[in-house]
């Protein structure tokens, strides 16, 4: 007997849970299957819609043939992007035409941002206007992006007060002297200094951020001395080492520190030390694991629950039981090597892309494994990159695409099937990366296809 | 600043080093110059394997007998360059016994210690063989790590009194009154180490005689000084695995062929080769095809190539060369032996010879004949100890497990950064604490990374051929930006974010060549951290213009007066996502 439901969400990540929770709104019956946990842990945290418009044409034409060697790098020349962007909404008409916001409109975004805005609640800001934040990440440099942690808040850089970014010797991630010269080269209106801290140097050498977390959170004692005072301590002789243009020594207004306050008692974490160095306080968005993502994955599971969606992980959708008349009726689903169907009315399919798997490939070619729905790809896999890394990268538009109403389309440009709906990183056409659109691109599509999906099931 | 020395090297392969390591013992003042990092030409693009001999023992066996008498001097001198593997010449059914017969009695005949298995004897050596691999012939191949070896040789003529300037070409060769005096060079970034935006300048060295040792580059050396040095430069590629296959070196025992050979290395395996001249060492095509052949034909020998994980592919080129008038057609029938061109006799232009030809493995040997021919040039009597004395690095044997204890680090970066490091292992881990690893993959500490920067600048290329760092699975993906970082302590930040950007994307250039699988997602997950979340490629910091900071969002009032409001919904939700995901994990349904 298959496991029914109105609508079957493929995938755990951010646009699987967005059509989920669409759906659910819409009054149906979902079910969410996914893989594996979503690559949120290699997330920000930060949650952008569109931050530049970036060239699609190089500067000079590209090379013909395969790439040579050359002992020089042979980097393509890319113009700068469009950017950084106030505005995610008004550049939309310029990007490509087969891109999602293109395909789905403005107003897709505008109301899978407002659907994340509900969903995330006090955890997350940005939702008070339109307009990009721009916030320091990790590398140094500024991000503009549409939401951001609260506890990414006192970092945003169009705040005038003077800042110190604090980094620990024994993490690697970031120098913080570099960071705060990135930020000035940048020409941020702050005045800004990096200091390089002993506070880590208590736990063992390479110690995860998660332990880190876990220590301020239990503000176990180090060396005697309660895990936030001593934090504290370490970081109260830089609160004068600012500098302005004028010499002048200038007390920060705000300290900055990898995302690493806590994990269940950030807040907490963070006021104490705010009091303890008078000073605001904010997470600076690091690479992978990062904890503002596990966190966002955490709350969006619970609004999940909260919204009545049953879900199971670890169980992947290993292609097509059952199909009639266009439209697929069953899926088979890998339960622990035990194949399982599960039926839906309609499905969407979030599996991610090639970093969540929801895209595989080989020496031939590109494929979506689970559905097997149409990938466009150049067939030799020698155009599928450019020899810039940060170039227009074909292999990074990759993807399903889809209609005005999110359906998968097939090689013609016709839906693939009746009732299946795609959203996120499946989906292509978008240089998510370039364009600092991962999870605009996530929530538009999602709240498309999980609406679109709910409507097809309950007609 | 120009300066009068007895010999310049020309050229920082294997050669080049030996040489001057080897002159430098002798008493000469030298001077090593190269227009890229140590090992930036053929060197640094070979699949590192150290020749037993047996790959020469049935067409060249003087060749071979020449590797398995360096092969065994290496193993003594250069004891933390070179992983004693061992290697097979595997047959399979379709493959010539008589060929076979005639390895073996090659070998025999050239004194390379040799034993015959069975297949099931191969496999059980090497369990991932093909189960129809019939027999093996095991003899002493090895793994050597090129950059290391170079690195030590430098060091070693250094300490010698040698000067080293990398990052500094050739402009010219200077010749007056018909006898060669000298080159002028180009510093990139000004005279020591590379740092990136320093001015170039320029630098005659006036010497005694001049060694050419640039290989496939031989002719442009040449040309400059007006003589004809017609190298045959041929390309190969090699395919990088993500992890070690086999343990030892798998050769294909058949006459010739492209794809024959897999060497273990460091944490990979190298498949290799083609064997195709080109016209132009600098500009030549990487096909497709060559990596596909690397991948089906090795397959027949490795089954499990066939779906494993590539890291990257690389080209280099051999500089073959023979005597005017040999006019072979095939450049793998083109000897593998080394010559030694006096420009005196053969140009009437004293005062230079070239050397061109030759293999890494006897690299030393080829540095001992040049070195000794350029003593007789300039009749210096000394005697050549360099098949004695042992490499810096290979002084003694290395305390792997009392370094773990002493440095604090995990047990396999120890061991890996003990390998790396040999005898210098305690020098250069004391320097600092807390010593966090900075290259995971690889397995490369603080102190590692700092120490090849205090030797090699702001190149970062220059600190992963030293250090590994970045050539491992991520290839660059988690830890350029935390090699770059480490910069920070000495050079300002345009430094850091140019020299990030340059071993960005040099890691980028091999990786192109492995764009599928696994290694496809791995480029993706790499773009998504160091553009969307890095935005290295939006940076305002980068671009031409300039930021309207004001236009953007500034912050949510309540969020600037209540940023530590808002806890208790922050906490439930991190309690209950997490509680929640498991519960339908293990019990849903």
């Amino acid at each position: 007997m298959a496991i029914d439901s109105d609508v079957l969400v493929v995938g755990g990540g951010l646009a699987a849970i967005t059509s989920a929770v669409a759906a659910a709104r819409e009054g149906a019956d979902v079910r969410l299957v996914s893989h594996k946990s979503s690559t949120l842990r290699q997330a920000s945290g930060l949650v952008d819609a569109l931050g530049y418009v970036p060239a699609t044409e190089p500067a000079q034409p590209l090379r013909e043939g395969p790439p040579t060697a050359g002992r020089e790098l042979d980097r393509d020349d890319w113009p700068d992007p469009e950017g950084p962007l106030a505005d995610p909404f008004e550049a939309i008409d310029r990007l490509p035409e087969t891109h999602p916001y293109r395909v789905l409109g403005a107003d897709a975004l505008r109301e899978g941002l407002a659907l994340f805005d509900d969903l995330a609640g006090d955890a997350y800001r940005g939702g008070h206007t339109e307009t990009n934040a721009l916030l320091p990440t990790f590398g140094g440099s500024v991000k503009p992006t549409a939401r951001y942690p609260a506890a990414a808040e006192a970092g945003i850089a169009s705040d005038g007060r003077p800042a110190l970014i604090v980094g620990f010797r024994s993490l690697t991630e970031y120098d913080a002297r570099a960071f705060a010269g990135r930020l000035e080269a940048a020409g941020v209106p702050f005045d800004v200094a990096g200091a390089e801290v002993e506070f880590a140097e208590a736990f063992r050498a390479d110690t995860k951020v998660t332990r880190l977390a876990k220590a301020l959170d239990h503000d176990e004692e180090i060396d005697g001395v309660p895990a936030r005072e001593a934090l504290a301590k370490a970081v109260a002789p830089h609160l004068h080492d600012v500098v302005d243009e004028a010499g002048g020594v200038d007390r920060v207004g705000r300290v900055g520190f990898p995302a690493f306050l806590g994990d269940q008692e950030g807040d907490a974490v963070r006021a104490e030390l705010s009091d303890r160095l008078g000073a605001d306080v904010f997470e600076i968005p690091m690479g992978p694991p990062s904890l503002p993502g596990l966190r966002l994955e955490d709350r969006l599971y619970d609004a999940l629950d909260a919204e009545g969606v049953r879900f199971e992980t670890g169980f992947p959708v290993v292609g097509i039981e059952a199909e009639t008349d266009g439209s697929i009726e069953t899926v088979s689903v890998d339960r622990k090597g035990r194949e399982t169907p599960y039926g839906a009315d309609a499905f969407v399919l979030a599996t991610g892309g090639l970093v969540g798997k929801g895209l595989d490939s080989d020496r031939e070619g590109v494929r979506e494994p689970a559905f097997g729905l149409h990938v466009e790809q150049p067939e030799d896999r020698y155009e599928w990159f450019v020899d810039d890394a940060f170039g227009d990268q074909p292999y990074a538009r990759f993807g399903v695409r889809i209609g005005e109403d999110g359906r998968a389309l097939d090689a013609d440009g016709e839906a693939a099937y009746d009732n299946v709906f795609a959203a996120g990183g499946v989906v292509g056409g978008a240089d998510v990366a370039r364009e600092k659109s991962a999870s605009g691109v996530s929530l538009a599509t999602g709240i498309v296809a999980g609406r679109q999906a709910a409507t097809e099931a309950t007609q | 600043m120009d300066q009068q020395v007895d010999v310049v090297v020309v050229g920082g392969g294997s050669t080049g080093c030996g040489v001057v390591r080897d002159l430098a013992r002798r008493g000469l003042d030298a001077v090593l110059v190269e227009k890229g990092n140590l090992t930036h030409g053929t060197t640094g693009r070979m699949h590192g394997l150290l020749h037993s001999g047996g790959r020469y023992a049935v067409s060249d066996q003087k060749s071979a007998r020449e590797c398995i008498e360096e092969n065994m001097v290496l193993r003594d001198i250069a004891g933390h360059c070179v992983e004693e593997t061992g290697g097979l010449f595997v047959k399979r059914p379709e493959d010539s016994e008589e060929y076979f017969q005639e390895k073996l009695e090659g070998c025999r005949a050239c004194d390379i210690p040799v034993e015959v298995i069975d297949g099931e004897e191969a496999r059980r050596r090497e369990p991932y063989l093909a189960h129809d691999v019939e027999k093996a012939i095991a003899l002493p191949d090895g793994a050597v790590d090129p950059f290391r070896l170079c690195v030590a040789n430098a060091a070693d003529a250094r300490e010698h009194g040698a000067r080293i300037e990398t990052h500094a070409p050739v402009t010219d060769v200077l010749v007056e009154d018909g006898e060669i005096v000298g080159v002028e060079i180009e510093h990139e970034t000004g005279p020591g180490k590379r740092v990136h935006g320093e001015p170039g300048t320029t630098e005659e060295i006036r010497a005694r005689h001049v060694v050419n040792a640039t290989g496939a580059w031989a002719g442009n050396v040449g040309a400059m000084a007006g003589v004809d040095v017609e190298v045959r430069p041929s390309k190969g590629v090699m395919t990088v695995m993500n992890t070690r296959q086999v343990d030892t070196v798998i050769n294909r025992c058949r006459p010739k062929g492209d794809a024959d050979i897999i060497v273990p290395h460091e944490t990979a395996c190298i498949l290799g080769t083609t064997d195709e001249e080109v016209d132009d060492p600098e500009d030549y095509p990487e096909e497709e095809w060559e990596v596909d052949l690397m991948i089906e034909t090795l397959s027949e020998l490795v089954p499990a190539l066939e779906d494993a994980r590539t890291l990257r592919s690389f080209w280099g080129v051999r500089p073959l060369y023979e005597p005017p008038g040999t006019g072979t057609e095939d450049p793998t029938d083109i000897t593998r032996d080394y010559f030694l061109l006096d420009h005196g006799d053969r140009d009437d232009l004293p005062g230079m010879t070239t050397i061109v030809g030759g293999k890494l493995t006897t690299y030393r040997m080829m540095a001992e004949s040049i070195s000794d021919h350029v003593c007789d040039a300039l009749g210096h009597d000394a005697s050549c100890d360099t098949a004695e004395a042992p490499l810096p690095g290979s002084e003694s044997e290395a305390r792997m497990e009392e370094l773990m204890d002493e440095f604090g680090l995990r047990s396999p970066v120890a061991r890996r950064s003990g390998q790396r490091l040999g005898s210098r292992a305690d020098d250069v881990l004391d320097e600092y604490d807390p010593n966090p690893v900075v290259c995971e993959c690889e397995g490369v500490t603080r102190a590692e990374v700092q120490d090849a920067i205090g030797e090699a600048g702001s190149d970062l290329n220059a600190v992963r051929l030293r250090t590994r760092a970045s050539m491992g699975n991520c290839q660059g993906g988690f830890c350029s930006h935390r090699i770059a970082a480490e910069l920070a302590q000495e050079y300002p930040e345009p430094v850091v974010r140019d020299a990030e950007d340059e071993l960005y994307q040099e890691r980028w250039k091999g990786q192109r060549h492995a764009l599928w699988g696994r290694q496809l997602s791995q480029a993706m997950l790499n773009h998504l951290l160091h553009a969307t979340t890095m935005n290295r490629d939006g940076d305002p910091a980068s671009l031409d213009s300039e930021v309207d900071f004001g236009a953007f969002d500034a912050g949510s009032e309540s969020g600037t007066a209540g940023a530590n409001e808002g806890g208790d919904a922050g906490t439930a939700a991190a309690d209950g996502g997490r509680a929640g995901d498991d519960a339908a994990t293990d019990g849903g349904i």
